[in-house]
């Protein structure tokens, strides 16, 4: 078989989604920004929905996401994502509206745009990438830093007494009445991976079902926040952060 | 014809809105009108006050010094803008809750008996609409017709059973000044 | 009605999409006016009560970043926490209204009238550099106008439009003429008018992004310029200012706002005792219309800026020319609004008449 014939269209056994572009990913390898960003192409190519959909892109390594899935964008200030989509999702409620953000844009400096979107029970899916640091800016803690975790703001580990505790944002939006679906999922094996993007299809369904807010947690690695590579990022993640962030559905309204 | 009135006193005594029923009524009569009314916490039971100018020219500043006519219903009210009566203007007041009565020459003087009037007519909110006829005994700045269209205008509808109440106390008003 | 009602009335009627605003003294009637409208039961326009004035301001940027006109809201101390957002909006060129009802600072300050703001909405309020077109309506009937005229400006040039208000405009009552009731436009009708707009990406163009980051300085100054360009324009096809009895004046008055109409009665009675006093009143505050008084400034014997602050558009009057016409300020702060005596005494000690 030559390179060509593998090309042929009937050969081909995986490929990328069409929605996601030949720009080169400013991630890193290892990252897992580049699965889910291509779950999410995916997802809304399953659906059909790339006339329809509306996506708000954080401050943080995602900033510019929009520069590698080809549906419009709107790049938001830093934390107000979820503000944005409640706008642009009661203006225009035939659209498929949803948030992209990480720990940083979602859980601090955001969280009461998080909190009180999803207490309206805005009808938007929140993707939550928690890699537990802050990757664009070079490493520094983040509100879901684990305990003892070094970042270059916390270079002798997080202190409770210093820092407070891990935030576990994704447990109080479970709390709150205007969310439908609340998961955490990770994207570290292939099996994780297929879970994670039914997790993430259901949310865009939800929203576009009117049911409130999903919001899908997408435990993550950060390679060169964390300083390891990508398989030991895989395990450390296993090992610490599953313990404070345990993937699985918090709340399903929708499915009973 | 130009008028610039305060109206002031304790807020609750019904200054703003005997105020806006004054400029609505203003508005029915095809008048230029403005309603300036001191906000914020004195609302709630501070003193309040407020501006209202009727002309028939279009009208330039909402906020004054001095008055053509002033409505005093608190002694605070009184200390505070018996000065700013323009010589030859008007200043009524009521009695029942000043201790000092106010000492100029210069203006006319009315003391009006509005509190003990709503007593006797046994309802406690139309006290601002017994002043109001008694303004406009004195005053007669707009008709009570326009002044009934402005009411019927300011009052949610289901207030309006009110109306003849407030009528009542208006002509009861228009009895009091000497 | 009161000038806040009035905006809220003019809102539903000129058609805007969404409100999002957030309670603050003296402007919370504009929400409440809203919410006792129930517009989205006739005009299917949005009104959304928010968190904060962060998150109204953000939902602004989304709102018109979708093309629909969506406004917002607040006082001095509230207008300052959404500087950010509208630094997005300028840079993003995305058309919508806020409006300022402006209250005495620093700080919390007082819910009192002031028109201390001036510099913040003038030169720019958040980071960068950037112009909002800044209205200031002396009356209830022009809050009610700007509401429409914003909104138009806004989508004409792509840009944010400021009304700057204060209390005693947004507080007051007067007769208003309310503009007629035009229907909001429809998906299609934003498409054609908003080609950038963010709606869904058809298979027809590319997608539509709407961000206000370039990490390239070549390009980013090229934005730049460009603005600095619309700006230009905006400010030859757009000034507007009124005069009273400038003819004849030997002293010019000028004065926004609300201090414009308290001005306008200080005028009148300079002109009972033969001292000929004029009036110019900026409408817009950006752009300012300079050449104007820079006309006027080889006429008359001296200029008097009035404001509600310690002195702030005086020097985009001293900017305005470069003669010797003296220029005074006369002010109060705080809250505290000045009467029209106390602007013809301030006249007649600085020019010594």
């Amino acid at each position: 078989m030559t390179p060509q014939d593998i090309r042929r269209p009937e050969n081909i056994v995986a490929a990328k989604p069409r929605l996601l572009n030949d720009n080169t990913m400013h991630y890193c390898p290892g990252c897992s920004h580049g699965v889910v960003h291509k779950l999410v192409a995916e997802v809304i190519e399953e659906m059909g929905a790339e006339h329809i959909a509306i996506a708000i892109a954080p401050v943080g390594c995602a900033v510019m996401a929009y520069n590698y899935i080809d549906i419009d964008w709107i790049e938001a200030a830093h934390g107000r994502a979820p503000a944005i989509a409640s706008a642009v999702k009661r203006l225009n409620p035939s659209r498929l509206v949803f948030t992209y953000q990480g720990d940083g844009d979602l859980a601090a400096i955001g969280t009461a745009e998080t909190i009180h979107a999803a207490n309206r029970g805005e009808n938007i899916a929140i993707i939550f990438i928690n890699n537990g640091i802050y990757g664009m800016t070079g490493g520094q803690m983040a509100p879901t830093t684990l305990e003892g975790m070094v970042t270059s703001t916390t270079p002798y580990g997080r202190r409770v007494e210093l820092n407070g505790y891990p935030l576990n944002i994704t447990d109080l939006a479970a709390r709150l009445e205007g969310t439908c679906y609340v998961t955490r999922q990770s994207v570290h094996t292939a099996a994780a991976i297929r879970k994670a993007k039914k997790a993430i299809r259901k949310a865009f369904e939800n929203s576009m079902n009117g049911l409130g807010t999903s919001l899908v947690e997408i435990v993550s690695t950060c390679v060169s926040g964390w300083k390891m590579t990508p398989e030991k990022a895989n395990c450390w993640m296993e090992e610490h952060m599953f313990e404070k962030y345990p993937v699985g559905d918090l709340k399903n309204t929708v499915e009973k | 014809m130009k008028e610039e009135i305060i109206i002031a006193g304790f807020g609750g005594q019904g200054v703003l809105s005997m105020g806006k029923i004054l400029a609505y009524a203003g508005l029915m009569d095809n008048l230029e009108v403005t309603w300036m009314p001191s906000y914020g916490p004195e609302q709630r039971g501070g003193t309040a006050n407020v501006t209202v100018i009727l002309s028939d020219a279009p009208i330039s500043s909402p906020v004054l010094n001095s008055y053509d006519t002033a409505v005093i219903l608190n002694q605070q009210s009184l200390d505070k803008f018996e000065s700013k009566v323009k010589p030859g203007g008007t200043l009524i007041y009521d009695p029942y809750s000043i201790h000092h009565a106010p000492t100029r020459t210069d203006i006319t003087i009315i003391p009006v008996e509005a509190m003990e009037a709503t007593f006797e007519l046994g309802s406690a909110k139309s006290y601002n609409m017994v002043l109001l006829g008694a303004l406009l005994k004195v005053r007669p700045l707009v008709s009570v017709d326009a002044v009934m269209a402005g009411l019927k205008k300011t009052l949610p509808e289901r207030h309006h059973h009110l109306l003849p109440v407030n009528k009542q106390a208006i002509m009861r008003g228009l009895e009091l000044p000497a | 009605m009161k000038g806040n009602e009035a905006i809220a009335h003019a809102a539903v009627r000129y058609g805007v999409d969404g409100y999002f605003g957030y309670p603050i003294t003296p402007q919370s009637e504009i929400l409440e006016t809203l919410e006792e409208l129930m517009p989205w039961q006739t005009t299917g326009m949005v009104v959304l009560q928010a968190e904060s004035e962060i998150a109204a301001i953000n939902m602004v940027y989304g709102g018109a970043a979708t093309g629909k006109a969506c406004m917002t809201s607040s006082s001095s101390p509230g207008v300052s926490l959404k500087q950010e957002g509208i630094s997005y909006i300028a840079a993003g060129e995305l058309p919508a209204l806020i409006i300022n009802c402006m209250r005495g600072g620093p700080g919390l300050g007082t819910i009192q009238p002031s028109q201390a703001d001036y510099f913040q909405a003038t030169k720019g309020g958040g980071h960068g550099d950037y112009h909002l077109i800044v209205l200031a309506p002396a009356s209830v009937q022009e809050m009610a106008d700007f509401v429409g005229l914003g909104f138009d400006l806004a989508y004409q040039y792509r840009n944010p439009v400021m009304m700057l208000a204060d209390g005693v405009i947004g507080q007051m009552m007067e007769k208003v003429t309310l503009p007629p009731m035009r229907p909001r436009r429809t998906d299609e009708e934003i498409a054609l008018q908003c080609p950038w707009a963010v709606t869904g990406c058809p298979s027809t163009r590319k997608p539509n992004i709407m961000t206000t980051l370039e990490l390239d300085p070549a390009l980013m100054e090229k934005h730049n310029i460009h603005l600095q360009e619309k700006y230009d324009l905006i400010k030859a096809n757009e000034t507007r200012y009124e005069e009273h009895l400038t003819d004849d004046c030997e002293y010019l008055i000028v004065a926004f706002g609300c201090v414009a109409r308290i001005c306008q009665k200080a005028m009148e009675e300079a002109r009972a005792e033969g001292i000929k006093v004029g009036l110019l009143r900026p409408i817009t505050l950006w752009p300012f219309p300079s050449a104007e008084i820079e006309r006027l400034s080889h006429q008359v014997k001296g200029i008097l800026v009035v404001e509600l602050n310690a002195g702030q558009m005086i020097e985009d009057v001293r900017l305005s020319f470069n003669g010797d016409t003296p220029v005074h300020h006369f002010g109060r702060m705080g809250g505290i609004v000045m009467d029209p005596d106390e602007v013809f005494v301030a006249l007649k000690e600085k020019f010594q008449l």
